[in-house]
């Protein structure tokens, strides 16, 4: 089995270190995960369908769902702009810039939680501008696509970057000598060139903010159908001592990050076949 | 297709092939004040918020809030959360790094991509399949409780669901790393006479160093900044299950702003702190590649 299953290698340690990760990861993740699918399987199917198509649940999917989409979109158009002026221009403070980008990554999520609520509240920095002007952001479904775009732009920002500063110049100084105008060499030549990497970027700050909890949980205010995102569902119900309910919402939602998983895995996989062929 | 590009040199002024990159200042002076408008907004902002809602009713209200005993047991259990979940994970990431990236086998895309999952999975989720296994519900939950042994509500359950939501952080550093590294210079260390373990002291593990380092302060940074999942597993038990973050809950709740954010402002510090270790680190790969 070893001969066709590993090719060989003078390097020692392949079976100690092999054995090892499919042992931890096996005890810690896989094992562990497990356990939602085969504690949905316990219960009846009937009442599996009931819980997951509730008006409540129905509701908080249209919400997480849709808020997601959102601000993975707006994270799309910002996190472009930051990353192309991050790496075309040159200005002062840009290096500190570009470290800032990845302050949504390092923040702990019920800190960024707090700190956006107490921005967007009635009398915060910003909501006392936005509120009298008829915004309301804290405790609104705004307040949500806030917060899931504050956790979601460094997921675009870092995946264009690398892909706009490899883009050769070449490309564009011969749609110039071609006649092409800076609009068209822009929409013709370098906007293909980046769009998978949106498109990677668009995938894990959706798959992200689906899941995402500590940052919503203080700027969504948590009303019964209006502002209750599906994580929170699942806490609720564990509260309540309802582990059926709550494993079938997770399962919903385990079944939406593996897809959101297998899809991005896909889009970069064929990024690179696209690189080394095209 | 074709008769746009006919088209193209009537109707508009082409760009000159030299300069092509260099945006008009409008154009480029434009874009830069949006987009750090944008940074700004989003992200330097709440940082900021942070720092001055923290001390907005002076520093004696500020040391007091962190001097307080349940916040001292928090810092205490965020520390011994990570202390255990980050070792485990780093010895973990480089068996797995070494398996991955020196050896050629079937199936390594799928192991690669089963390494990931804690990524995917949401925080409340992660936090969730530990209590369906040791809640008094779980699998397990009728013997633990026979044998007196808490493991959800109460600090196992805490380290758990950190070392699960912290699993990928290193071996996804090392593995891109080591593959791009090659295996060329440890074969020659071998061939020159090299046990195992000789070769990867003094070869493998001085290149991968500053990798290692890197994963190792983000799983740092977010093991000790964990919500959902070990908010999920805590039970909230105030000076026995409370971590940094959950803490931070419990006060702003609590109406407590200036006690809330006085702690937020210590974990936003470790967020700066690993930002500015990241640039240092990310220059010392970028050097050590050279």
């Amino acid at each position: 089995m070893s001969i066709s299953f590993k090719k060989p290698s003078i390097l020692p340690g392949f079976w100690p270190a092999f054995s090892y990760t499919i042992l931890y990861l096996s005890l810690i993740v896989l094992i562990p995960l497990s356990a939602i699918f085969l504690k949905s399987l316990t219960s009846s199917w009937s009442h599996l369908w009931q819980v997951v198509t509730s008006p409540e649940v129905v509701a908080s999917y249209r919400l997480s769902f849709g808020a997601s989409f959102v601000a993975g979109l707006v994270s799309v158009v910002v996190g472009f702009l930051v990353a192309w002026v991050l790496v075309r221009y040159q200005f002062p403070g840009k290096a500190l810039a570009d470290a800032l980008v990845d302050l949504p990554f390092a923040l702990p999520t019920a800190v960024a939680g707090i700190a956006l609520t107490s921005l967007y509240t009635d009398n915060g920095w910003l909501g006392r501008y936005l509120v009298p002007l008829g915004i309301k952001v804290a405790f609104t479904p705004l307040g949500v696509m806030v917060a899931l775009t504050f956790i979601g732009l460094p997921f675009v920002v870092r995946s264009v970057q690398p892909v706009l500063a490899d883009a050769d110049a070449e490309l564009e100084e011969a749609a110039a000598s071609l006649g092409a105008s800076r609009w068209q060499v822009f929409r013709l030549v370098i906007f293909p060139i980046v769009r998978p990497a949106l498109l990677t970027g668009f995938a894990l700050a959706f798959a992200r903010a689906l899941g995402e909890y500590g940052s919503v949980i203080f700027i969504a205010g948590n009303m019964p159908m209006k502002t209750e995102i599906t994580p929170l569902l699942i806490v609720t119900k564990l509260e309540q001592y309802d582990y059926a309910g709550a494993t079938a919402i997770a399962a919903v939602m385990l079944t939406a990050s593996f897809l959101l998983l297998l899809a991005i895995n896909t889009i970069e996989r064929r990024t690179r076949r696209f690189m080394v062929t095209g | 297709m074709a008769t746009a590009a006919l088209e193209l040199p009537k109707k508009t002024a082409a760009a000159s092939p030299r300069n092509i990159r260099r945006d008009p200042p409008l154009v480029r002076w434009g874009l830069t004040l949006l987009a750090l408008l944008a940074l700004g907004l989003f992200i330097v902002l709440p940082l900021v918020a942070v720092f001055v809602q923290a001390f907005a009713k002076g520093l004696p209200v500020y040391l007091a809030a962190i001097r307080e005993p349940d916040t001292l047991s928090a810092i205490w259990l965020s520390l011994v959360a990570a202390g255990v979940s980050v070792p485990l994970n780093l010895v973990f990431g480089v068996a797995a790094a070494w398996a991955v990236a020196k050896f050629q086998f079937k199936g390594k895309n799928v192991l690669v991509t089963l390494i990931d999952i804690p990524f995917a999975v949401s925080p409340v989720v992660s936090g969730l399949i530990f209590v369906l296994i040791f809640g008094a519900q779980g699998w397990f939950g009728s013997w633990l409780s026979d044998h007196d042994i808490r493991i959800v509500f109460a600090v196992p359950g805490i380290i758990l669901a950190t070392t699960f939501v912290t699993f990928p952080f290193v071996a996804r550093e090392l593995i891109p790393l080591m593959q791009s590294q090659g295996s060329d210079e440890e074969e020659a260390a071998l061939t020159l006479g090299a046990s195992g373990w000789q070769m990867f002291f003094k070869i493998t593990l001085p290149n991968i160093r500053w990798g290692l380092l890197y994963g190792v302060v983000l799983c740092t940074a977010r093991a000790l900044g964990e919500f959902g999942a070990v908010s999920v597993v805590s039970g909230h038990i105030r000076g026995q299950t409370n971590t940094l973050p959950l803490h931070v809950e419990i006060l702003y709740n609590e109406y407590n702003y200036a006690g809330a954010f006085a702690v937020a402002s210590l974990l936003s510090v470790v967020a700066v702190v690993t930002l500015t270790l990241k640039k240092f680190l990310e220059w010392k790969t970028k050097e050590g590649a050279k």
